[in-house]
Protein backbone atom coordinates (compact mmCIF):
# COMPACT_ATOMS: atom_id res chain seq x y z
CA UNK A 1 0.00 0.00 0.00
CA UNK A 2 2.73 2.41 1.03
CA UNK A 3 4.86 1.67 -2.02
CA UNK A 4 1.89 2.14 -4.30
CA UNK A 5 1.20 5.53 -2.75
CA UNK A 6 4.79 6.65 -3.18
CA UNK A 7 4.69 5.67 -6.83
CA UNK A 8 1.47 7.61 -7.32
CA UNK A 9 2.97 10.63 -5.56
CA UNK A 10 5.80 10.52 -8.04
CA UNK A 11 3.40 10.32 -11.00
CA UNK A 12 1.42 13.30 -9.73
CA UNK A 13 4.54 15.42 -9.34
CA UNK A 14 5.86 14.36 -12.74
CA UNK A 15 2.58 15.08 -14.51
CA UNK A 16 2.38 18.56 -12.99
CA UNK A 17 5.89 19.42 -14.06
CA UNK A 18 5.19 18.20 -17.55
CA UNK A 19 1.85 19.95 -17.89
CA UNK A 20 2.48 23.31 -16.31
CA UNK A 21 6.10 24.40 -16.51
CA UNK A 22 5.40 26.50 -19.59
CA UNK A 23 2.27 28.25 -18.33
CA UNK A 24 2.41 32.04 -18.90
CA UNK A 25 1.77 33.09 -15.28
CA UNK A 26 4.53 30.77 -14.21
CA UNK A 27 6.99 32.21 -16.66
CA UNK A 28 6.13 35.81 -15.86
CA UNK A 29 5.89 35.51 -12.10
CA UNK A 30 8.15 32.60 -11.41
CA UNK A 31 11.06 33.22 -13.75
CA UNK A 32 11.06 36.73 -15.13
CA UNK A 33 10.89 38.49 -11.82
CA UNK A 34 13.99 36.95 -10.24
CA UNK A 35 15.91 37.35 -13.50
CA UNK A 36 14.94 41.01 -13.67
CA UNK A 37 16.07 41.47 -10.08
CA UNK A 38 19.40 39.82 -10.74
CA UNK A 39 20.04 41.88 -13.86
CA UNK A 40 18.92 45.10 -12.22
CA UNK A 41 21.32 44.60 -9.37
CA UNK A 42 24.09 43.56 -11.64
CA UNK A 43 23.86 46.60 -13.91
CA UNK A 44 23.51 48.98 -11.03
CA UNK A 45 26.54 47.79 -9.18
CA UNK A 46 28.52 44.92 -10.73
CA UNK A 47 30.94 44.83 -7.80
CA UNK A 48 28.33 44.49 -5.11
CA UNK A 49 26.48 41.64 -6.77
CA UNK A 50 28.14 39.10 -4.48
CA UNK A 51 26.39 40.55 -1.46
CA UNK A 52 22.92 39.97 -2.88
CA UNK A 53 23.38 36.69 -4.77
CA UNK A 54 22.35 34.40 -1.91
CA UNK A 55 19.25 36.49 -1.50
CA UNK A 56 18.51 36.39 -5.21
CA UNK A 57 18.85 32.63 -5.32
CA UNK A 58 16.46 32.37 -2.40
CA UNK A 59 14.12 34.79 -4.14
CA UNK A 60 14.17 32.72 -7.32
CA UNK A 61 13.16 29.65 -5.38
CA UNK A 62 10.48 31.57 -3.53
CA UNK A 63 8.88 32.97 -6.68
CA UNK A 64 9.10 29.86 -8.82
CA UNK A 65 7.97 27.36 -6.19
CA UNK A 66 5.02 29.42 -4.94
CA UNK A 67 3.93 30.29 -8.49
CA UNK A 68 4.05 26.68 -9.58
CA UNK A 69 2.09 25.45 -6.58
CA UNK A 70 -0.51 28.19 -6.89
CA UNK A 71 -0.92 27.58 -10.61
CA UNK A 72 -1.15 23.82 -10.41
CA UNK A 73 -3.93 23.81 -7.85
CA UNK A 74 -5.94 26.78 -9.10
CA UNK A 75 -5.83 25.64 -12.71
CA UNK A 76 -7.03 22.22 -11.79
CA UNK A 77 -9.69 23.57 -9.49
CA UNK A 78 -11.06 25.65 -12.34
CA UNK A 79 -11.16 22.87 -14.87
CA UNK A 80 -12.40 20.49 -12.16
CA UNK A 81 -9.49 18.23 -13.04
CA UNK A 82 -8.48 18.28 -9.38
CA UNK A 83 -11.49 16.05 -8.80
CA UNK A 84 -9.85 13.34 -10.84
CA UNK A 85 -7.24 13.03 -8.13
CA UNK A 86 -9.88 13.00 -5.42
CA UNK A 87 -11.72 10.25 -7.30
CA UNK A 88 -8.61 8.15 -7.72
CA UNK A 89 -7.69 5.54 -5.14
CA UNK A 90 -5.13 7.45 -3.12
CA UNK A 91 -5.16 9.35 0.15
CA UNK A 92 -5.50 13.10 0.42
CA UNK A 93 -2.06 13.17 1.99
CA UNK A 94 -0.57 11.54 -1.08
CA UNK A 95 -2.22 14.12 -3.34
CA UNK A 96 -0.86 17.03 -1.29
CA UNK A 97 2.61 15.54 -1.08
CA UNK A 98 2.61 14.91 -4.83
CA UNK A 99 1.53 18.45 -5.61
CA UNK A 100 4.07 19.90 -3.18
CA UNK A 101 6.93 17.83 -4.55
CA UNK A 102 6.18 18.87 -8.12
CA UNK A 103 6.30 22.53 -7.20
CA UNK A 104 9.28 22.12 -4.94
CA UNK A 105 11.18 20.36 -7.69
CA UNK A 106 10.46 23.22 -10.05
CA UNK A 107 11.65 25.72 -7.41
CA UNK A 108 14.73 23.65 -6.80
CA UNK A 109 15.53 23.45 -10.47
CA UNK A 110 15.18 27.20 -10.89
CA UNK A 111 17.17 27.87 -7.75
CA UNK A 112 19.86 25.55 -8.99
CA UNK A 113 19.98 27.19 -12.40
CA UNK A 114 20.18 30.67 -10.95
CA UNK A 115 22.87 29.50 -8.56
CA UNK A 116 24.96 27.97 -11.31
CA UNK A 117 24.60 31.20 -13.27
CA UNK A 118 25.66 33.45 -10.44
CA UNK A 119 28.58 31.24 -9.43
CA UNK A 120 29.76 31.02 -13.03
CA UNK A 121 29.44 34.66 -13.93
CA UNK A 122 30.18 36.32 -10.62
CA UNK A 123 32.78 33.85 -9.49
CA UNK A 124 31.33 32.87 -6.12
CA UNK A 125 32.85 29.95 -4.31
CA UNK A 126 30.69 27.35 -2.68
CA UNK A 127 32.07 27.06 0.80
CA UNK A 128 29.79 24.34 2.02
CA UNK A 129 28.12 22.11 -0.58
CA UNK A 130 26.15 19.99 1.87
CA UNK A 131 24.42 22.82 3.66
CA UNK A 132 23.92 24.52 0.29
CA UNK A 133 22.11 21.50 -1.08
CA UNK A 134 20.00 21.18 2.04
CA UNK A 135 19.20 24.89 1.99
CA UNK A 136 18.04 24.68 -1.61
CA UNK A 137 15.89 21.61 -1.01
CA UNK A 138 14.31 22.79 2.22
CA UNK A 139 13.62 26.26 0.83
CA UNK A 140 11.90 24.73 -2.19
CA UNK A 141 9.71 22.55 -0.01
CA UNK A 142 8.82 25.35 2.39
CA UNK A 143 7.92 27.75 -0.43
CA UNK A 144 5.98 25.15 -2.39
CA UNK A 145 3.87 24.58 0.71
CA UNK A 146 3.23 28.31 1.01
CA UNK A 147 1.98 28.21 -2.58
CA UNK A 148 -0.26 25.23 -1.90
CA UNK A 149 -1.67 26.93 1.17
CA UNK A 150 -2.48 30.05 -0.83
CA UNK A 151 -4.13 28.16 -3.67
CA UNK A 152 -6.45 26.26 -1.36
CA UNK A 153 -8.27 29.48 -0.49
CA UNK A 154 -8.71 31.04 -3.93
CA UNK A 155 -10.62 30.33 -7.13
CA UNK A 156 -8.86 32.16 -9.94
CA UNK A 157 -5.27 32.29 -11.11
CA UNK A 158 -5.03 36.04 -10.73
CA UNK A 159 -6.33 35.80 -7.18
CA UNK A 160 -3.71 33.19 -6.44
CA UNK A 161 -0.99 35.42 -7.85
CA UNK A 162 -2.23 38.45 -5.94
CA UNK A 163 -2.38 36.46 -2.74
CA UNK A 164 1.04 35.01 -3.39
CA UNK A 165 2.49 38.47 -3.87
CA UNK A 166 0.87 39.61 -0.68
CA UNK A 167 3.11 37.11 1.08
CA UNK A 168 6.08 37.33 -1.22
CA UNK A 169 6.79 41.03 -1.47
CA UNK A 170 7.12 41.68 2.26
CA UNK A 171 9.51 38.75 2.37
CA UNK A 172 11.65 40.36 -0.30
CA UNK A 173 12.36 43.27 2.02
CA UNK A 174 12.18 41.71 5.44
CA UNK A 175 14.28 38.63 4.96
CA UNK A 176 17.74 39.92 4.28
CA UNK A 177 17.68 39.61 0.53
CA UNK A 178 19.00 43.10 -0.23
CA UNK A 179 20.16 44.30 3.15
CA UNK A 180 20.94 42.46 6.35
CA UNK A 181 18.11 41.70 8.73
CA UNK A 182 20.24 43.15 11.52
CA UNK A 183 20.12 46.57 9.86
CA UNK A 184 16.36 46.82 10.19
CA UNK A 185 14.39 48.32 13.09
CA UNK A 186 13.76 45.81 15.86
CA UNK A 187 10.06 45.40 15.10
CA UNK A 188 10.76 44.52 11.50
CA UNK A 189 13.52 42.22 12.63
CA UNK A 190 10.99 40.30 14.68
CA UNK A 191 8.73 39.97 11.63
CA UNK A 192 11.73 38.94 9.55
CA UNK A 193 12.58 36.18 11.94
CA UNK A 194 9.06 34.80 11.59
CA UNK A 195 9.41 34.36 7.83
CA UNK A 196 11.03 31.32 6.25
CA UNK A 197 12.92 33.22 3.57
CA UNK A 198 15.14 34.78 6.26
CA UNK A 199 16.52 31.41 7.18
CA UNK A 200 16.74 30.29 3.60
CA UNK A 201 18.78 33.34 2.59
CA UNK A 202 20.93 33.15 5.68
CA UNK A 203 21.80 29.51 5.06
CA UNK A 204 22.51 30.18 1.40
CA UNK A 205 24.70 33.15 2.30
CA UNK A 206 26.85 31.08 4.56
CA UNK A 207 27.19 28.37 1.97
CA UNK A 208 28.13 30.75 -0.80
CA UNK A 209 30.10 33.49 0.91
CA UNK A 210 33.05 33.28 3.22
CA UNK A 211 31.71 35.74 5.83
CA UNK A 212 29.45 34.70 8.65
CA UNK A 213 25.68 35.02 8.76
CA UNK A 214 23.08 35.73 11.37
CA UNK A 215 22.80 32.30 12.90
CA UNK A 216 24.83 29.22 12.43
CA UNK A 217 23.93 27.65 9.10
CA UNK A 218 22.77 24.41 10.67
CA UNK A 219 20.44 26.32 12.96
CA UNK A 220 19.03 28.00 9.86
CA UNK A 221 18.45 24.68 8.20
CA UNK A 222 16.81 23.27 11.26
CA UNK A 223 14.39 26.18 11.45
CA UNK A 224 13.67 25.86 7.75
CA UNK A 225 12.89 22.19 8.23
CA UNK A 226 10.58 23.23 11.04
CA UNK A 227 8.67 25.54 8.69
CA UNK A 228 8.32 22.72 6.21
CA UNK B 1 -27.87 -11.68 -6.79
CA UNK B 2 -24.84 -10.02 -5.32
CA UNK B 3 -25.21 -6.51 -3.98
CA UNK B 4 -22.74 -4.11 -5.53
CA UNK B 5 -23.93 -0.92 -3.88
CA UNK B 6 -25.79 -0.69 -0.64
CA UNK B 7 -26.83 2.72 0.58
CA UNK B 8 -28.34 3.12 4.01
CA UNK B 9 -29.89 6.40 4.99
CA UNK B 10 -27.31 8.42 3.09
CA UNK B 11 -27.80 12.14 3.76
CA UNK B 12 -25.99 15.31 2.88
CA UNK B 13 -26.71 18.72 4.33
CA UNK B 14 -25.11 21.97 3.25
CA UNK B 15 -25.95 24.21 6.16
CA UNK B 16 -29.72 24.48 6.18
CA UNK B 17 -30.11 22.91 2.76
CA UNK B 18 -30.77 19.20 2.69
CA UNK B 19 -29.41 18.03 -0.65
CA UNK B 20 -29.90 14.32 -0.06
CA UNK B 21 -32.31 13.19 2.61
CA UNK B 22 -31.75 9.66 3.87
CA UNK B 23 -31.67 7.61 0.68
CA UNK B 24 -31.51 3.83 0.92
CA UNK B 25 -31.28 1.42 -1.98
CA UNK B 26 -29.22 -1.44 -3.29
CA UNK B 27 -27.84 -2.06 -6.74
CA UNK B 28 -27.38 -5.65 -7.94
CA UNK B 29 -24.52 -7.05 -9.91
CA UNK B 30 -24.82 -6.66 -13.66
CA UNK B 31 -27.78 -4.32 -13.76
CA UNK B 32 -28.14 -0.83 -15.14
CA UNK B 33 -29.58 1.16 -12.27
CA UNK B 34 -31.10 4.51 -13.16
CA UNK B 35 -31.26 7.40 -10.75
CA UNK B 36 -33.88 9.64 -12.26
CA UNK B 37 -34.92 13.06 -11.12
CA UNK B 38 -35.11 16.74 -12.04
CA UNK B 39 -32.11 19.01 -11.74
CA UNK B 40 -31.31 19.81 -8.15
CA UNK B 41 -32.97 16.64 -6.85
CA UNK B 42 -29.73 15.41 -5.29
CA UNK B 43 -28.52 13.03 -8.00
CA UNK B 44 -24.98 14.31 -8.32
CA UNK B 45 -24.61 14.69 -4.57
CA UNK B 46 -25.58 11.03 -4.16
CA UNK B 47 -22.98 9.94 -6.73
CA UNK B 48 -20.33 12.14 -5.11
CA UNK B 49 -20.95 10.45 -1.79
CA UNK B 50 -20.88 6.96 -3.29
CA UNK B 51 -17.57 7.53 -5.08
CA UNK B 52 -15.92 9.19 -2.10
CA UNK B 53 -15.79 12.80 -3.31
CA UNK B 54 -18.14 14.13 -0.64
CA UNK B 55 -18.49 12.91 2.90
CA UNK B 56 -22.08 12.15 3.88
CA UNK B 57 -23.52 14.08 6.81
CA UNK B 58 -25.06 10.85 8.02
CA UNK B 59 -25.75 7.35 6.80
CA UNK B 60 -23.41 4.80 5.28
CA UNK B 61 -22.84 3.06 1.99
CA UNK B 62 -20.96 -0.04 0.93
CA UNK B 63 -19.51 -0.13 -2.55
CA UNK B 64 -18.28 -3.56 -3.64
CA UNK B 65 -18.34 -4.39 0.05
CA UNK B 66 -16.05 -1.52 1.07
CA UNK B 67 -17.36 1.21 3.32
CA UNK B 68 -17.11 4.65 1.74
CA UNK B 69 -16.46 6.06 5.21
CA UNK B 70 -13.82 3.73 6.60
CA UNK B 71 -12.26 2.26 3.48
CA UNK B 72 -12.58 4.92 0.77
CA UNK B 73 -9.34 4.10 -1.05
CA UNK B 74 -10.33 0.44 -1.62
CA UNK B 75 -13.84 1.49 -2.60
CA UNK B 76 -12.40 3.95 -5.12
CA UNK B 77 -10.09 1.31 -6.51
CA UNK B 78 -13.06 -0.93 -7.23
CA UNK B 79 -15.20 1.54 -9.15
CA UNK B 80 -15.03 3.78 -12.19
CA UNK B 81 -16.51 7.28 -12.36
CA UNK B 82 -17.51 9.38 -15.32
CA UNK B 83 -18.36 12.77 -13.87
CA UNK B 84 -20.87 15.10 -15.44
CA UNK B 85 -18.20 17.49 -16.65
CA UNK B 86 -15.46 16.20 -18.90
CA UNK B 87 -12.66 17.09 -16.55
CA UNK B 88 -9.48 15.56 -17.89
CA UNK B 89 -6.24 17.50 -18.18
CA UNK B 90 -6.42 20.00 -21.01
CA UNK B 91 -2.66 20.31 -21.24
CA UNK B 92 -2.15 16.60 -21.77
CA UNK B 93 -2.87 14.63 -24.92
CA UNK B 94 -5.52 11.92 -25.05
CA UNK B 95 -2.78 9.34 -24.72
CA UNK B 96 -1.07 11.05 -21.77
CA UNK B 97 -4.38 11.46 -19.98
CA UNK B 98 -5.10 7.74 -20.14
CA UNK B 99 -1.57 6.79 -19.11
CA UNK B 100 -1.83 9.14 -16.15
CA UNK B 101 -5.10 7.51 -15.09
CA UNK B 102 -3.46 4.08 -15.41
CA UNK B 103 -0.71 5.33 -13.10
CA UNK B 104 -3.12 6.78 -10.55
CA UNK B 105 -5.18 3.59 -10.48
CA UNK B 106 -2.06 1.52 -9.96
CA UNK B 107 -2.02 -0.56 -13.14
CA UNK B 108 1.21 -2.48 -13.69
CA UNK B 109 3.51 -0.58 -16.01
CA UNK B 110 3.42 -3.15 -18.81
CA UNK B 111 -0.36 -2.72 -19.10
CA UNK B 112 -0.40 1.07 -19.51
CA UNK B 113 0.22 1.35 -23.21
CA UNK B 114 -1.89 -1.66 -24.36
CA UNK B 115 -4.83 -0.52 -22.23
CA UNK B 116 -4.64 3.07 -23.48
CA UNK B 117 -4.45 1.88 -27.05
CA UNK B 118 -7.39 -0.48 -26.61
CA UNK B 119 -9.58 2.22 -25.10
CA UNK B 120 -8.68 4.84 -27.67
CA UNK B 121 -9.58 2.40 -30.43
CA UNK B 122 -12.83 1.38 -28.71
CA UNK B 123 -13.90 5.00 -28.47
CA UNK B 124 -12.74 5.96 -31.95
CA UNK B 125 -10.09 8.38 -30.74
CA UNK B 126 -6.94 6.54 -31.72
CA UNK B 127 -6.18 8.86 -34.63
CA UNK B 128 -6.26 11.79 -32.24
CA UNK B 129 -4.20 10.20 -29.49
CA UNK B 130 -1.49 12.84 -29.66
CA UNK B 131 -3.86 15.81 -29.67
CA UNK B 132 -4.39 17.74 -26.50
CA UNK B 133 -7.61 17.21 -24.62
CA UNK B 134 -8.43 20.94 -24.58
CA UNK B 135 -8.73 20.97 -28.38
CA UNK B 136 -11.33 18.21 -28.53
CA UNK B 137 -14.99 18.71 -29.39
CA UNK B 138 -17.53 18.20 -26.65
CA UNK B 139 -18.46 14.72 -27.86
CA UNK B 140 -14.83 13.66 -28.08
CA UNK B 141 -14.13 15.02 -24.61
CA UNK B 142 -17.06 13.05 -23.31
CA UNK B 143 -15.81 9.86 -24.94
CA UNK B 144 -12.31 10.25 -23.59
CA UNK B 145 -13.71 10.99 -20.12
CA UNK B 146 -15.64 7.73 -20.25
CA UNK B 147 -12.54 5.89 -21.48
CA UNK B 148 -10.61 7.39 -18.55
CA UNK B 149 -13.15 5.94 -16.13
CA UNK B 150 -12.62 2.48 -17.61
CA UNK B 151 -8.82 2.34 -17.54
CA UNK B 152 -8.65 -0.02 -14.55
CA UNK B 153 -11.48 -2.25 -15.86
CA UNK B 154 -13.92 -1.54 -13.03
CA UNK B 155 -16.84 -3.91 -12.60
CA UNK B 156 -18.95 -1.01 -11.38
CA UNK B 157 -19.31 2.23 -13.27
CA UNK B 158 -20.90 5.51 -12.20
CA UNK B 159 -22.15 7.73 -15.00
CA UNK B 160 -23.38 11.20 -14.06
CA UNK B 161 -25.74 12.60 -16.70
CA UNK B 162 -23.78 10.89 -19.48
CA UNK B 163 -25.61 12.41 -22.45
CA UNK B 164 -26.20 15.94 -21.18
CA UNK B 165 -24.96 18.54 -23.61
CA UNK B 166 -24.39 16.10 -26.47
CA UNK B 167 -26.02 16.28 -29.87
CA UNK B 168 -28.54 13.61 -30.80
CA UNK B 169 -26.11 11.39 -32.69
CA UNK B 170 -23.43 11.46 -29.99
CA UNK B 171 -26.05 10.76 -27.33
CA UNK B 172 -27.35 7.80 -29.30
CA UNK B 173 -23.82 6.41 -29.75
CA UNK B 174 -23.22 6.79 -26.07
CA UNK B 175 -26.36 4.86 -25.17
CA UNK B 176 -25.06 2.09 -27.38
CA UNK B 177 -21.83 2.07 -25.37
CA UNK B 178 -23.78 1.83 -22.13
CA UNK B 179 -25.70 -1.17 -23.45
CA UNK B 180 -22.38 -2.81 -24.25
CA UNK B 181 -21.26 -2.40 -20.62
CA UNK B 182 -24.29 -4.36 -19.60
CA UNK B 183 -23.49 -7.13 -22.08
CA UNK B 184 -20.04 -7.38 -20.53
CA UNK B 185 -21.61 -7.75 -17.10
CA UNK B 186 -20.49 -4.36 -15.81
CA UNK B 187 -22.85 -2.87 -13.25
CA UNK B 188 -23.86 0.66 -14.18
CA UNK B 189 -25.21 3.36 -11.86
CA UNK B 190 -26.52 6.14 -14.04
CA UNK B 191 -28.11 9.46 -13.20
CA UNK B 192 -30.29 11.23 -15.68
CA UNK B 193 -33.04 13.77 -15.87
CA UNK B 194 -34.26 12.24 -19.14
CA UNK B 195 -37.18 9.90 -18.56
CA UNK B 196 -36.82 8.47 -22.04
CA UNK B 197 -33.19 7.61 -21.38
CA UNK B 198 -33.97 5.86 -18.12
CA UNK B 199 -36.76 3.94 -19.83
CA UNK B 200 -34.50 2.86 -22.66
CA UNK B 201 -31.40 1.89 -20.72
CA UNK B 202 -32.22 0.89 -17.19
CA UNK B 203 -33.22 -2.41 -15.62
CA UNK B 204 -34.45 -0.60 -12.56
CA UNK B 205 -35.13 3.03 -11.89
CA UNK B 206 -35.09 4.97 -8.65
CA UNK B 207 -37.07 8.18 -8.88
CA UNK B 208 -35.60 10.92 -6.75
CA UNK B 209 -37.17 14.30 -6.04
CA UNK B 210 -36.15 16.87 -3.45
CA UNK B 211 -33.41 14.67 -2.04
CA UNK B 212 -35.63 11.65 -1.43
CA UNK B 213 -36.04 8.39 -3.30
CA UNK B 214 -39.78 8.18 -4.03
CA UNK B 215 -39.93 4.74 -5.60
CA UNK B 216 -37.67 2.05 -7.05
CA UNK B 217 -38.96 -0.34 -9.69
CA UNK B 218 -38.52 -1.57 -13.25
CA UNK B 219 -39.63 0.85 -15.99
CA UNK B 220 -42.43 -1.58 -16.92
CA UNK B 221 -43.79 -1.72 -13.39
CA UNK B 222 -43.57 2.03 -13.10
CA UNK B 223 -45.58 2.41 -16.27
CA UNK B 224 -48.17 0.00 -14.89
CA UNK B 225 -48.52 2.17 -11.83
CA UNK B 226 -50.01 4.73 -14.11
CA UNK B 227 -52.21 2.21 -15.92
CA UNK B 228 -55.40 3.22 -14.13
CA UNK B 229 -54.86 6.70 -15.46
CA UNK B 230 -56.27 7.77 -18.77
CA UNK B 231 -54.38 10.09 -21.00
CA UNK B 232 -55.75 12.46 -23.61
CA UNK B 233 -53.32 13.87 -26.08
CA UNK B 234 -54.46 17.02 -27.84
CA UNK B 235 -52.77 18.94 -30.59
CA UNK B 236 -54.10 22.43 -31.16
CA UNK B 237 -53.68 25.42 -33.40
CA UNK B 238 -52.41 28.01 -32.72
CA UNK B 239 -50.50 26.49 -29.84
CA UNK B 240 -52.18 26.23 -26.48
CA UNK B 241 -54.60 28.49 -24.75
CA UNK B 242 -52.75 30.75 -22.41
CA UNK B 243 -53.96 29.07 -19.26
CA UNK B 244 -54.53 25.34 -19.84
CA UNK B 245 -53.90 24.89 -16.12
CA UNK B 246 -57.49 26.05 -15.72
CA UNK B 247 -58.44 22.59 -16.94
CA UNK B 248 -56.98 21.11 -13.80
CA UNK B 249 -59.98 22.51 -11.95
CA UNK B 250 -62.27 20.09 -13.83
CA UNK B 251 -63.22 17.24 -11.44
CA UNK B 252 -62.10 14.42 -13.78
CA UNK B 253 -58.76 16.02 -14.61
CA UNK B 254 -55.80 15.34 -12.35
CA UNK B 255 -53.05 17.04 -14.25
CA UNK B 256 -52.35 18.84 -17.50
CA UNK B 257 -48.82 18.77 -18.87
CA UNK B 258 -47.11 20.03 -22.01
CA UNK B 259 -45.01 17.60 -23.90
CA UNK B 260 -43.26 18.78 -27.01
CA UNK B 261 -46.07 20.38 -29.02
CA UNK B 262 -48.91 18.49 -27.40
CA UNK B 263 -51.11 18.84 -24.41
CA UNK B 264 -51.47 15.77 -22.18
CA UNK B 265 -54.48 15.62 -19.91
CA UNK B 266 -54.30 12.98 -17.16
CA UNK B 267 -57.08 11.64 -14.96
CA UNK B 268 -58.79 8.47 -13.75
CA UNK B 269 -61.81 8.78 -16.01
CA UNK B 270 -60.77 11.69 -18.06
CA UNK B 271 -62.99 10.61 -21.00
CA UNK B 272 -65.95 11.98 -19.08
CA UNK B 273 -64.40 15.41 -19.29
CA UNK B 274 -64.02 15.37 -23.08
CA UNK B 275 -67.07 17.59 -23.81
CA UNK B 276 -65.94 20.13 -21.25
CA UNK B 277 -62.37 20.14 -22.57
CA UNK B 278 -63.52 20.60 -26.16
CA UNK B 279 -65.88 23.38 -25.07
CA UNK B 280 -63.12 25.05 -23.09
CA UNK B 281 -60.67 24.99 -25.99
CA UNK B 282 -63.33 26.33 -28.41
CA UNK B 283 -64.12 29.09 -26.00
CA UNK B 284 -60.45 30.09 -26.05
CA UNK B 285 -60.58 30.23 -29.84
CA UNK B 286 -58.26 27.26 -30.34
CA UNK B 287 -58.65 24.84 -33.22
CA UNK B 288 -58.19 21.17 -32.27
CA UNK B 289 -55.95 19.42 -34.82
CA UNK B 290 -55.89 15.97 -33.25
CA UNK B 291 -57.43 14.34 -30.23
CA UNK B 292 -56.31 10.91 -29.04
CA UNK B 293 -56.47 8.66 -26.00
CA UNK B 294 -53.09 7.20 -25.15
CA UNK B 295 -51.58 4.54 -22.93
CA UNK B 296 -49.64 6.11 -20.12
CA UNK B 297 -45.91 6.46 -20.65
CA UNK B 298 -43.16 6.41 -18.07
CA UNK B 299 -43.37 10.16 -18.21
CA UNK B 300 -47.00 10.05 -17.10
CA UNK B 301 -46.07 7.62 -14.35
CA UNK B 302 -43.31 9.92 -13.28
CA UNK B 303 -45.62 12.91 -13.10
CA UNK B 304 -48.17 10.91 -11.19
CA UNK B 305 -45.68 9.48 -8.72
CA UNK B 306 -43.64 12.56 -7.99
CA UNK B 307 -45.95 15.41 -8.72
CA UNK B 308 -43.05 16.93 -10.62
CA UNK B 309 -43.98 18.34 -13.98
CA UNK B 310 -42.41 16.36 -16.80
CA UNK B 311 -41.61 19.65 -18.48
CA UNK B 312 -39.25 20.45 -15.64
CA UNK B 313 -37.29 17.35 -16.57
CA UNK B 314 -36.87 18.40 -20.15
CA UNK B 315 -34.89 21.45 -19.26
CA UNK B 316 -31.28 20.63 -19.88
CA UNK B 317 -28.91 21.87 -17.27
CA UNK B 318 -27.32 25.08 -18.44
CA UNK B 319 -23.78 24.27 -19.50
CA UNK B 320 -21.28 25.89 -17.25
CA UNK B 321 -18.81 28.18 -18.91
CA UNK B 322 -15.47 26.53 -18.54
CA UNK B 323 -12.32 28.57 -18.38
CA UNK B 324 -9.74 27.32 -20.82
CA UNK B 325 -6.40 26.95 -19.14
Amino acid sequence: MMRKEIKKIYYIARKDLKAYYLKPPLISWGLMLPIVFILAFYFRNPQGIEEVTPGLVGLTILFSATSMAAIVITFEKRTEALERLLMAPLSLRAILVGKTLGSAFFGLLMGFVSMVLVTLFFGLKITNPLSLALALILSSLAFALIGILISVGVREIFEAMTMANFFRFPMVFLCGVFFPVKAMPVILQVVGFCLPLTYSVDALRQSLLPDGGLLHRWVDLLILAGFT
Amino acid sequence: MAEVIRSEGLSKKYGELVAVDGVSFSVHEGEVFGYLGPNGAGKTTTIRMLVGLTRPTSGEALVNGYSILSDPVRAKESLGVVPESSNLYGELTAWENLIYMAQLYGLPKKDWAPRAEELLKDFGLYERKDSRFQGFSRGMKRRLTIAAGLVHRPRLLFLDEPTTGLDVMSARGLRQVIRKFKEKGVTVFLTTHLIQEADELCDRVAIIAKGRVRIIDTPTNLRNQAQDTEVLEIKTHPGFPSVPKEMESFPEVERVIFLEDKLRVLGKSVHKAIPRIVGFLNEKGTEILSFQTKTPTLEDAFVKLTGVDAEVMRVDKPQKMKGVG
